[in-house]
């Protein structure tokens, strides 16, 4: 995508970003014991962690990753909220208050509890820094998309910027800080999505969506050619340079005035159609071309648009201002044009070709475009729809930098209602993303290049000043999430690893100096990583941290929790399995097949997402093995505990 | 006597709380399970119009997220109540042994 830079989004982005900096700063210098580092003593006010634990959870990948794949692939990416949201329901009714029962600052304090086994505390520690790494790959992905419109950036600059104001939060204050900054944030993040789905509706849905010269509506090109023996002979004012068939469909090459473009070949009832497609040329000397012309001539159009707009059976050019339930019964009776994808060599040159494709309203508002479980369906796709519902379903109360919240409030009674008021105001704003996602599909508002940038460029056709308020909220989303992640790590390392496991016994400046050194190395690793997973939807690689995180830590604590004969070596060996499992089948995915360069159709299974294998085998794990290797304590530890 | 009465107390509170938690935690999988369910094994009833025009798969999906807030809600309440009322208990228990 081709992006102009945005003063006024400049400007509010560095006023918000230098607001949450110098929060942070501020709390940072209340913040001295490594309790309060932590877990901020245990005196954030529960409404506060509410909020603070929407704002952690509304990362990256509800707000850029879920408005994207609506955008893209329809019902699908409402799919992630639908199991995002429901993942709550086990972080409040099964681990919430047992949990804050049990633990001090970490997730392996909590799962240490009733032992004082090392090998739970490595294996934990281990658990949370996996996890949190692969929560934070998809954040710094977005950062980097986001910061592409904003600052005119390169996605790697966006990657850096915000690991290293990251870790300049994380270094100087600690947890004290990213409460109140998830606290803000989250707060805003609702109010602005309450904003873009008003405007959203009051625009209502038209063919032909402009919006005063902020984005112009570009009418793609449709040719008609004449063909013999199966090739595009001659087309009218054009000069045919060749043809390419890519699976079933075939692309044409056409010149005019010495600019090479690419079409879609389509046959209907009127014969022979040649559909504009946009492209993205590496030619064999490095230079890139956007639609055959470089990139400052702006060729490369924002896409999403529809070709038919139906109300109540009748077809109209536009609806005006609509009601939410207008809005989505119109959708489901429309027809969307999409742009899919396609890559091919051209000689020397690499070729990556983006066609429109008609797609049924009544098929996009329906689970099947990305997860095949209808149509085209096959018993791989079926088992990767069922596996990302159950990793998101459980991975949410297994998360350590949510679980971390529990202990930010005084009781259980507070987490609780700490939790409700989370589970309302992520559940608001997810019945919202279904609109600022589906609004970014028909608006022509679209990077084909990243899907994540949806709702923000949507914001953009609004106004400058909106999309500037919320690229900036977007961001510090970014960061805030990342500030968290980055404290859960550095705790896994410092506390869990240093402290306890290798028996260091740190005092408290230590301790706390350890951590930002922890802090420090983990943001680095993420910065690296978010540059390496560039163009992947962010929720697409969140999927994968709750089912790492469904599998290594959710058995564990059940078990812990409900089942009075699991056993310390039960424990550590469930979360290893969940972590070994999860990350393999995850390496040898078709994505990551397609990472290494390799054909995605040859990986060596076609499941995507881990969570249906790796979950029930650390279930299995943590029983056998307790039965097998009983606790030590014949359980008089565990019930004393529970009593408590 | 006292302390060991106040920790069974505490006890039963909190399997009280649990088995609500667990309760409640089913209701919400069952219906979790049937969408995903229905999509593997029925897919042709997600495109069933059901709610003012929206077919099955938005309203189940929309439903879902509503219903999580108000199970969430009904916890609570129930949560509370139950605290409110072993509180009540222990302070008559309290009076009743002569210390306040």
């Amino acid at each position: 995508m081709i992006y102009e830079i945005s003063y006024i989004a400049l400007l509010f982005f560095f006023i918000f970003v230098g607001l949450v900096v110098g929060l942070s700063f501020y709390f940072g210098r209340k913040t001295r014991s490594s309790a309060s580092y932590y877990a901020a003593g245990g005196q954030i006010h529960w409404g506060v962690n509410g909020i603070a634990f929407a704002g952690d959870y509304l990362s990256a990948a509800s707000f850029l990753g879920i408005c994207g794949m609506i955008a893209i692939s329809g019902f699908d990416g409402f799919l992630y909220a639908i199991g995002f949201l429901g993942g709550w329901v086990v972080a409040l009714f099964l681990i919430a208050e047992p949990f804050k029962r049990l633990g001090k600052y970490t997730f392996t304090d909590a799962l240490n509890a009733k032992f004082n086994s090392r090998a739970i505390t490595l294996s934990a520690s281990i658990g949370t820094l996996i996890v949190s790494i692969f929560y934070l790959i998809p954040q710094m992905v977005g950062a980097g998309d986001l910061v592409m419109p904003l600052l005119g950036m390169p996605h790697w600059a966006g990657v850096l910027l915000v690991g290293a104001i990251v870790i300049v939060i994380v270094a100087s204050a600690g947890m004290a800080s990213t409460t109140y900054v998830q606290f803000l944030k989250g707060g805003l993040l609702i109010v602005l999505s309450l904003v873009l789905t008003f405007f959203i509706l009051k625009n209502g849905l038209t063919l032909t969506p402009d919006f005063k010269g902020s984005s112009s509506h570009y009418t793609f090109m449709e040719l008609t050619p004449q063909v013999e023996n199966e090739k595009v002979t001659t087309v009218s004012g054009w000069d045919v340079v060749t043809q390419q068939a890519v699976g079933d469909k075939t692309f044409v090459k056409l010149s005019q005035d010495g600019i090479e473009r690419w079409f879609d070949w389509t046959q209907d009832q009127n014969g022979h159609r040649l559909k504009e497609a946009l492209t993205v040329t590496q030619q064999g000397n490095g230079q890139i071309l956007y639609n055959g012309e470089p990139k400052e001539n702006r060729r490369f159009y924002q896409v999403g648009h529809m070709s038919k707009i139906v109300v109540n059976g009748q077809e109209v050019q536009k609806t005006g201002s609509v009601s939410p339930f207008e809005f989505l019964s119109a959708l489901q009776e429309s027809e969307i044009v999409r742009f899919l994808q396609v890559k091919f060599s051209d000689g020397e040159d690499q070729v990556s070709l983006y066609y429109q494709e008609p797609t049924a309203g009544a098929t996009f508002m329906l689970p099947g475009l990305k997860y095949k479980i209808g149509r085209d369906a096959n018993l791989w796709s079926k088992l990767d729809f069922i596996s990302l519902m159950l990793a998101l379903f459980l991975g949410t109360a297994a998360l350590p930098h949510i679980l971390i919240r529990y202990y930010t409030v005084k009781t259980p009674r507070d987490a609780r209602k700490s939790t409700i008021l989370a589970i309302a105001a992520i559940g608001g704003f997810y019945i919202l993303t279904l609109f600022m996602g589906l609004g970014s599909a028909v608006n022509g508002v679209l990077d084909v290049e990243s899907s994540n940038m949806a709702a923000p460029l949507l914001a953009r056709a609004f106004g400058a000043v909106l999309f500037s308020i919320i690229s900036a909220v977007a961001f510090a989303t970014v960061l805030g999430t990342v500030a968290g992640l980055i404290v859960a790590s550095s705790g896994a390392i410092a506390h869990d690893f240093i402290d306890v496991y290798l028996k260091k016994n740190l005092s408290d400046h230590p301790k706390v100096q350890v951590g930002k050194i922890a802090a420090f190395a983990v943001g680095i690793f993420a910065i690296l990583l978010g540059m390496a997973f560039k163009g992947i939807n962010v929720s697409f690689l969140v999927g994968w941290a709750f089912a790492i995180a469904a599998s290594a830590n959710l058995p564990a604590i059940l078990f812990l929790l409900f089942w009075k004969k699991t056993s310390e070596t039960g424990i550590a060996a469930s979360i290893i399995v969940g972590i070994v499992s999860s990350l393999l089948i995850i390496l040898t995915s078709p994505t990551m097949w397609d990472k290494y360069g390799l054909d995605a159709a040859g990986a060596w299974h076609q499941l995507e997402n881990p969570a249906l294998i790796s979950f029930p085998l650390a279930v299995l794990t943590v029983y056998l093995v307790s039965l097998w290797y009983p606790k030590r304590n014949g359980g008089k530890a565990i019930e004393n505990n529970v009593a408590k | 006597m006292h302390v060991n009465n106040t920790s069974t107390e505490k006890e039963s509170l909190t399997k009280r709380k649990s088995i609500l938690g667990i309760r409640l935690f089913f209701i919400y999988l069952i219906c979790y399970a049937g969408f995903v369910l229905i999509g593997v094994f029925q897919y042709e009833l997600l495109a069933f119009q059901v709610l003012g025009g929206l077919n099955l798969a938005l309203a189940y999906g929309i439903g879902l997220i509503i219903f999580a807030v108000i199970l969430g809600v009904v916890y609570n309440y129930y949560c509370t109540k139950y605290e409110d009322e072993a509180e009540i208990e222990q302070s008559d228990e309290a009076k009743e042994g002569g210390t306040v």
